[in-house]
């Protein structure tokens, strides 16, 4: 492999970086869903780099559970967002003030 | 060192990244997510683990980005586009991010990590299938019964009790 274990870990560190500037930065709350899809992302890497170096398959398969669970995730925010917006005819998580139904 | 394709992947996954937080339109924003998934799956092909490439294409790119896209299509046209943020908050942003990538960085460089390489054949994709019905068997069944309970709870969230009493005055 010409590859260094480093190149993949700092690609993940810098999806990482820009994962959580979008998490603080946004008020969208689409594109902090984004945000958390590229962290989610940057793990699963980090998951699957150290696990072909070491080498092991069990990275690979909990990199296989957080995949699954992920869209999970992303079914169930996208829910809220839609119930949010429905709600407040917003998308901007700055409006979303109350918790009352 | 890094090689062409890897370069190549690296610009592309990172790009991409910055230009679905960046770009106007939210519907273009989530066809950079799109290439950021698709970068990382790529990345995963040239780790030697072509079943989590795979697994990942068939996820993100396709159904949780369509997902996504759908779900910008049903908000207002109005909302797709609008860009609200403060300014303030987005420099400390910017500064947070630097901050992050330097310390992280600074920390993986002063470790060991960087004379890791490996001659080692890859791992025989069969391994993980073992590794499913074997050793992990409870948490396949958990996550079975996880990503069932989600999708009902997605269901029930987004259904809309109105529409069915608008349906029957009409």
């Amino acid at each position: 492999m010409t590859n260094t274990m480093l190149d993949f870990v700092i690609v993940s560190i810098a999806l990482l970086a820009i994962g959580i500037y979008g998490i603080s930065v946004k008020r969208n709350a689409i594109r902090m869903l984004f945000a958390v899809e590229m962290i989610v992302n940057a793990a699963n890497l980090n998951l699957v780099a150290f696990a072909r170096f070491i080498p092991n398959s069990h990275g690979q398969t909990f990199a296989l559970f957080s995949i699954a669970i992920a869209a999970a995730e992303v079914a169930v925010g996208l829910a809220l967002i839609i119930v949010a917006y429905r709600m407040y005819k917003n998308v901007d998580i700055a409006e979303f003030r109350s918790l009352k139904g | 060192m890094a090689d062409a394709v890897f370069l190549g992947l690296a610009v592309i996954t990172i790009g991409s990244a910055i230009a679905a937080l960046e770009v106007r339109s939210l519907i273009y924003g989530s066809i950079a997510l799109m290439g950021t998934l698709g970068g990382i799956a790529g990345f995963f092909l040239l780790l030697d683990s072509p079943f989590v490439a795979m697994f990942q294409i068939a996820v993100y790119i396709g159904s949780i980005a369509v997902l996504i896209l759908f779900t910008v299509m049903l908000v207002r046209r109005q909302l797709i586009f609008i860009k609200i943020e403060d300014k303030r908050r987005r420099y400390a942003g910017i500064g947070l991010m630097l901050s992050l990538m330097l310390a992280l960085g600074a920390v993986i460089l002063s470790s060991g990590i960087k004379t890791i390489t490996t001659d080692e054949p890859p791992v025989d994709f069969r391994l993980i299938g073992a590794d499913f019905l074997t050793y992990y068997w409870p948490a396949l069944v958990l996550m079975g019964f996880i990503l069932a309970s989600s999708v009902i709870g997605a269901l029930t969230l987004a259904r809309r009790e109105d529409l069915t009493n608008d349906q029957h005055n009409a």
